[in-house]
């Protein structure tokens, strides 16, 4: 009776923990990405556990000192500890991008999936509301939202959220399109789905592993939009610890030599993009079933 | 010798370490030959011929072995080696035309490459050979398809625009890879007659790999059969027929759907055919069903006025080839699509008052259910096979899922272990099982069978056939059975439709039919289908009783 119908039962099953496991020893740069976001995470959950200094108390005794034993990463012009200062702005920059993204995903998803399932005038009116907002100059968009709605850190993360929802919008749309007439969707129908339960259940998931890639490459964003934001004056104010305050300040003093104050909060913002973009590959084979056999 | 296959290995490198594909594959082609590379799918037929164009991924690679060309030894070669060899002196043809095809560029231009890239033209005689290329495959209007884009052309026209590239440069062995899987019967008729003249004009060599015993024994010279990478048995078509030595061999020729053989006969040993239910009242009736799409000049008809009843517990085949709006039809009946004119009627009651977009909710829903064409497309990637039967017992009935979902699956011959598996991690022939249970999980009454055998290998469909003819007699369901093989469709049917450009040409019994068809369509079709020659069982029998008793 079982030709070839036995061969797939020979494969074994592996946890979920197994296969990421896999994902990461086939790919060594995911391997890499996944140990700094590690990294990023517990120190930004840990935070003031580890600041060997108040990262807000001065002392004028220890201004512009470089960096040495008792300061890792020099002290800056009020003579604040600059390594205390960058672990304490993991938690705030890492809260922004993450809240952000979230935002932007959830609304994106929403918008996205309901253009790409009805098609219609809904495409239209949504299209067009993306369109309009991709119009703009993204960042002066998000300078102009924070400007006019105040300098808040909840202005931040709204005025990140709507210029990186287009790009949530686009994905959704065009991965639940492709499979608004799949068999799959048309057998959830015959079950008795309703479209709302087609959608949701049946279709929005298998959209999720290009998702993943878009989140991924967003937090980079996000980050530097949000540290951008801070560079320029509106956001996060001083004397709170931001890395883009923390450069902004920094910058004066690079010509006079003092290169740490711009150069460690600088490293630290980079190591966050560079992690958050090289995760979306391996994030992408880790949510998708198919890539686990 | 021309080509010459020595102890070929194929090895890919996995995520379970090594496979090996194919295993000490040895054949040989003489100049002027055709040969049949036949097996199922997984059989290594592809990978053996990928060995020789040495196109294998880049996670496979020829472990050891020869294959000497014109007594070159292609293994030794260098990829640059290759390239210039590829297409001037062997060529392919491949399964998907339109996938072969650049979709962006004319195909008059993806000719001319070829021919540019083997120095059979210059840029001032591409064009003019280009076109004489076409005319060799017989496109009409030549100079005008010059400039057409693949999406432009009919699947048939694609692939003989893939023969033109694959003959350009007058090679001296073809290899054409399943050249007609997924075209028409009539259209496979045709590419194939076209393809035996143009290689047998030339005297070029080719191999032609498919699944299709009829197909290899109508125009093979000798045919190669291959199971799980090995070659069980080679010989010539009669011969081979006529006595198959080995087991595999004829397990693969009796699974053929032909003309003669029940059901039952198709799987090895043949079982007993099952009852056909008794048949009742009229259960769906569909009275002057039309279906337009688009509006004004575009319009376009693809169902025109088509009537027919299906009674409690009778098959109904609905056959016709593709754009014939068999698909449309079937989606009206199951109400995922409204009709432009005509009444769809259940048990008396019509059913096109609730709009298709609200059907979901309706009580009719559990009762008219559906067997999808492709299972690993119908199954939600993302869904165990438990979720995926779990989902109309949740949505359409009242009963617990758990052990319903375990029944089903015992009642469709599915192992219990693989109920937690993805849909990846099953067989063709599992995934079926999945979909059927699926459709069955409501107790509908009738089932719409859209094509269900049509991505299986044979052995595979004539388990899945029998299987449905099993379910049709414990459960009394009654079916239509949509599809595009006439040969298959009568095994399970009552009685026959046969539909054209959107109208039923021809309705009967299912004897009468496939006997004495009277229209002429019918009639080609039934003609076009290949058909191996036929195995007399008597014959086998006393060859497999010589040969135990010289064993003995």
């Amino acid at each position: 009776m079982a030709l070839a119908e036995n061969s797939a039962s020979e494969k074994a099953h592996r946890g979920f923990g197994g296969h990421v496991l896999y994902v990461l020893s086939e790919n060594p740069i995911t391997a890499v990405a996944f140990g700094l976001f590690a990294l990023i995470v517990i120190v930004a959950i840990l935070g003031p556990l580890i600041t060997p200094y108040d990262p807000l108390e001065s002392n004028a005794a220890r201004a512009l000192q470089a960096p040495s034993a008792d300061h890792w990463f020099g002290t800056d012009s009020v003579g604040r500890d600059v390594f205390s200062r960058v672990i304490i702005a993991t938690r705030l920059d890492m809260m922004i991008s993450v809240a952000a993204v979230a935002l932007s995903f959830v609304v994106g998803s929403i918008v996205g999936s309901i253009a790409g399932y009805w098609g219609g005038w809904m495409d239209a009116v949504t299209g067009r509301f993306v369109d309009t907002i991709m119009a703009f100059p993204l960042f002066v968009l998000a300078m102009g939202i924070v400007a006019a709605m105040g300098n808040t850190v909840e202005n931040i993360i709204y005025a990140t959220a709507i210029i990186n929802l287009p790009f949530y919008a686009r994905v959704a749309r065009a991965e639940v399109r492709i499979r608004r007439e799949a068999g799959f969707a048309q057998a959830a129908r015959l079950a008795g789905n309703t479209d709302i339960q087609v959608l949701a259940l049946h279709i929005f998931p298998n959209a999720l592993p290009p998702m993943m890639v878009q989140i991924s490459l967003n937090m980079g964003w996000a980050i530097l939009n949000a540290a951008g934001l801070s560079f320029i004056g509106l956001g996060v104010r001083p004397p709170t610890a931001e890395w883009g305050i923390m450069v902004a300040e920094g910058a004066n003093f690079v010509v006079s030599g003092e290169w740490w104050l711009a150069f460690f909060p600088g490293l630290a913002l980079m190591i966050a993009v560079f992690a958050f973009n090289l995760l979306g590959d391996g994030l992408r084979d880790i949510v998708d079933p198919r890539q686990r056999t | 010798m021309f080509l010459d296959v020595e102890n070929l290995n194929v090895t890919f490198k996995t995520r379970r370490g090594l496979v090996s594909a194919v295993r000490d594959v040895s054949f040989t082609l003489e100049k002027g030959e055709t040969l049949g590379i036949v097996g199922e799918s997984g059989s290594g037929k592809s990978v053996s011929s990928y060995a020789i164009m040495r196109i294998l991924d880049r996670n496979g690679r020829i472990a050891n072995g020869r294959v000497s060309f014109d007594d070159m030894d292609l293994t030794a070669f260098s990829n640059r080696e290759m390239r210039e060899l590829r297409g001037r002196e062997i060529s392919m043809v491949f399964q998907n035309p339109r996938a072969a095809l650049n979709p962006i560029r004319k195909v008059g231009h993806q000719i001319e490459d070829v021919l540019r890239r083997h120095s059979r033209a210059t840029k001032y005689t591409a064009r003019k050979k280009a076109i004489k290329a076409l005319e060799a495959v017989r496109i009409s209007d030549p100079e005008k398809r010059y400039d057409a884009y693949p999406f432009e052309l009919s699947g048939g026209m694609c692939q003989r625009i893939v023969i033109a590239i694959a003959l350009a440069c007058d090679p001296r062995l073809l290899i054409a890879d399943e050249p007609t899987t997924g075209l028409d019967v009539t259209t496979q008729k045709v590419v194939m007659d076209l393809l035996a003249e143009l290689t047998t004009r030339r005297g070029m060599s080719s191999i032609l790999i498919t699944h299709d015993l009829g197909l290899a024994a109508e125009y093979c010279d000798r045919i190669v059969v291959m199971k799980d990478g090995e070659i069980v048995e080679q010989g010539k078509p009669d011969a081979l027929f006529a006595r198959p030595a080995n087991a595999y061999t004829r397990r693969l020729i009796s699974a053929t759907p032909r003309p003669g053989a029940e059901i039952g006969d198709l799987v090895d040993p043949p079982l007993p055919s099952p009852p056909r239910p008794e048949l009742g009242a009229p259960l769906l009736q569909v009275k002057n069903l039309s279906k337009v799409f688009g509006h004004g000049d575009d319009a376009v008809t693809a169902v025109d006025d088509i009537s027919f009843d299906i009674r409690e517990g009778e098959t109904l085949g609905l056959v016709g080839e593709s754009g014939c709006g068999k698909s449309t039809t079937s989606s009206m009946v199951m109400r995922l699509m409204d009709p432009s004119n005509g009444e769809i009627l259940l048990n008396g009651k019509p059913m096109t008052d609730v709009p298709a977009a609200k059907f979901a909710r309706d009580p009719r829903r559990a009762s008219l259910q559906m067997v999808f064409q492709d299972a690993t497309d119908s199954i939600n990637p993302r869904f165990t096979a438990r979720q995926a039967i779990a989902d109309p017992i949740r949505r359409l009935t009242d009963e617990k899922p758990n052990g319903r979902v375990e029944e089903l699956a015992t009642q469709v011959g599915l192992p219990l272990t693989l109920l937690d598996r993805f849909p990846h991690q099953l067989s063709g022939g599992q995934k079926a099982r999945v979909g059927i249970a699926r459709a069955l999980a409501s107790r509908p009454k009738l089932l719409i069978l859209d094509e269900p055998t049509a991505a299986l290998d044979v052995s595979i469909q004539a388990v899945v056939l029998n299987l449905l003819a099993e379910l049709r007699a414990s459960l009394g369901v009654s079916y239509l059975f949509v599809s595009h093989d006439l040969h298959v469709v009568r095994l399970l049917c009552d009685r026959i439709i046969v539909m054209r450009k959107g109208r039923i040409v021809e309705e009967g019994d299912t004897a009468s039919i496939m006997d004495n068809p009277t229209d002429d369509y019918t009639k080609t079709l039934l003609a076009a289908t290949p058909m191996a020659p036929r195995a007399d069982r008597d014959e086998v029998d006393i060859a497999i009783t010589a040969k135990q008793a010289i064993a003995e």
